[in-house]
């Protein structure tokens, strides 16, 4: 069986690939899809955490990990409505300035 | 190697792949694409972890309503015009080796940590929604119920956000 020490490296991977792209990235669409996948990989993470400590669904662990996934749940839940407000602020930025290129952001200022 | 773990390195590589392919595809479409794939890989992975309930909604949030928002935004925009500013390749450089020091520093941190060889129990049931139900409906009520008033006013954001007012002209750039 699998040891968490492989969901912890394959979880901080996924992030640390979603912090690239978000760094190095121009394009606003693909920065929000590394934000993304950086939600993604830190779901996994929680999920993994909680299939840690418990020994059989009526024990005290099953408990916390029950209460984990649901916490998963309303990550998503919130991840749906922040990608719906972010959307729309990257169809505005673009009929504002005709491109989505994130360093066309600083003419906000004006 | 057991059944298992063949299976979770397959969508190991094919979740780091697909990510790397949707970090790196210049076609912010083929992004979408590649990070379908992760999710698909993802959900592999709660199945895997005995978590069915998650990796359905992982499925239809993320790779079914999300997505189809991303490629809709996509079909918006008009991708052929690229303007002309120069790349700086030494933010791209600074912004790759931040990354990777941010991942030596949280593998070696995290690995080293005291119980990293727990061997995680599959085979216990909590992800079925049987379980999960239960305990979304009684002890997290009142959240569910939030989280329909955030969706409303997720709703009523973008509308407005989204909206051209009228008389509004187009920026000429």
């Amino acid at each position: 069986m699998l040891e968490i020490k492989w969901y912890i490296v394959l979880a901080v991977t996924l992030f640390c690939i979603g912090v690239i792209g978000a760094l190095t990235r121009r394009n606003s669409i693909i920065v929000f899809l590394c934000i993304e996948l950086m939600l993604n990989s830190v779901n996994l993470l929680l999920v993994a955490f909680s299939k840690m400590h418990m020994t059989d669904m009526h024990a005290g662990g099953a408990l916390s990990a029950l209460n984990a996934q649901i916490f998963v749940f309303f990550i998503m839940i919130v991840a749906a409505a922040e990608v719906s407000v972010g959307l729309a602020i990257i169809v505005l930025m673009y009929r504002n300035t005709k491109s989505i290129d994130i360093n066309f952001l600083n003419r906000l200022k004006n | 190697m057991s059944t298992t773990q063949l299976l979770f390195w397959f969508l190991s590589i094919l979740a780091i792949v697909g990510a790397i392919g949707a970090v790196g595809s210049k076609n912010p479409l083929y992004g979408v694409l590649w990070l379908i794939v992760v999710f698909f890989a993802i959900s592999g992975h709660y199945v895997l972890m005995n978590a069915q309930f998650l990796a359905i909604v992982n499925i239809i949030v993320y790779a079914g309503a999300i997505m189809v928002l991303f490629t809709f935004v996509i079909m918006f925009i008009d991708l052929n015009e690229h303007p002309a500013i120069p790349k700086n390749m030494y933010l791209k450089a600074a912004g790759i080796i931040a990354g990777l020091s941010l991942m030596i520093v949280l593998v070696s941190a995290l690995s080293r940590a005291g119980n990293s060889h727990t061997i995680l129990r599959f085979d216990t049931g909590v992800g079925l929604i049987k379980y999960l139900g239960r305990t979304l409906f009684n002890d997290y009520v009142v959240p569910f119920e939030l989280s329909s008033v955030l969706f409303l006013s997720a709703m009523i954001g973008a509308v407005i956000i989204g909206k051209k007012e009228s008389g509004e002209t187009v920026a000429k750039i």
